[in-house]
């Protein structure tokens, strides 16, 4: 495990290059979300739809 | 059989199947994803010139190739958008472009990691390197360009020609290996010629790649339908598709 993880050496490298891009991803994917939420909660308040159980 | 084209061109009939689609290419991105982390790391054997740094490629090539061809759909959606004069084409070129932003970025990143353990720098202006970063530039030109102006028609008709015209940049990167003496090397897989690295690297990297593209089109569509959502709010048809939705 240790020697997994140490990638012979190149850890920061090779760790920094896969960390980034998930942390970049999840960010990219959560970002989407909250967006979406508010733009949900925003058409349920207009529509009137609220009542009909539009997810907020 | 007469298929109607132009039917998934309305935002009314395309918001309601692209939500469909995004559950199915999320998860065949983390399917992807795990298969191919796992070839990456546990089945690819060691690089016997550059150890374990090698590695960095199952990120890498992928990367590099989703900013490009994310750019070539872009400009095409752009264009697509100019010439019939379609709204959806529009959305569409806008939802890419953060997500190609982000692999380029991430290929210049992963780049920069690679290259100091093997070149001794972290940056070189290199013409592969450099046109890479002009391909940056132009997705942040795009998404600036559009958000400053405030008529959305023509923002999209002034990005989209940003997109169209910055095309010429894409084959100046995938030939720049070829065309100038770069210190990045060569293709890393051609299509003339035999691959030159280990099956299993081969894979893992193809696989990669998949998982790239899933998840590109999952996100671009769940951005396409916001960008819908945020447009057409007013549209009659918003709210009986929301009420649809939902109690689905």
């Amino acid at each position: 495990m240790t020697d997994f993880l140490a990638m012979g050496g190149y850890a920061a490298y090779v760790w920094g290059s896969f960390g980034v891009t998930a942390l970049l991803v999840l960010v990219e994917i959560l970002l989407l979300r909250r967006r979406r939420r508010t733009l949900l909660r925003r058409a349920g308040r207009t529509k009137r739809n609220v009542s009909m159980g539009v997810e907020t | 059989m007469a298929v109607n084209w132009f039917k998934y061109s309305s935002p009314a009939s395309f918001y309601p199947l692209a939500g469909r689609l995004i559950p199915w290419f999320a998860a065949a991105a983390a399917v992807f994803t795990v298969i191919g982390l796992w070839i990456g790391f546990f089945v690819a054997p060691t690089d016997y010139q550059q150890g374990e740094a090698y590695r960095i490629i199952y990120i890498h090539v992928p990367a590099a190739w989703m900013s490009m061809f994310v750019y070539l759909v872009m400009a095409a959606y752009a264009a697509l958008g100019i010439v019939f004069n379609t709204r959806l084409s529009g959305y569409m070129a806008r939802a890419l472009a953060p997500t190609g932003a982000m692999f380029t970025f991430v290929a210049l990143w992963t780049g920069a990691l690679w290259g100091r353990p093997m070149w001794g720098a972290w940056w070189v202006w290199d013409a592969r390197l450099t046109s890479e970063l002009i391909l940056l530039f132009l997705y942040l030109g795009f998404i600036a360009l559009h958000s400053a102006i405030d008529d959305p028609r023509r923002a999209a008709r002034a990005s989209g020609l940003l997109a169209i015209v910055g095309a010429v940049n894409v084959p100046i990167i995938y030939f720049s290996v070829q065309w100038w003496n770069t210190l990045h090397q060569g293709a890393s897989i051609s299509l003339t010629q035999a691959p030159s690295m280990a099956k299993t690297m081969l894979a893992g990297m193809l696989v990669m790649a998949v998982a790239a593209w899933c998840y590109t089109v999952a996100v671009a569509l769940a951005r396409v339908r916001c960008e819908i959502l945020e447009r057409e709010r007013h549209a009659d048809w918003i709210g009986d598709a929301l009420a649809r939705e939902s109690r689905s």
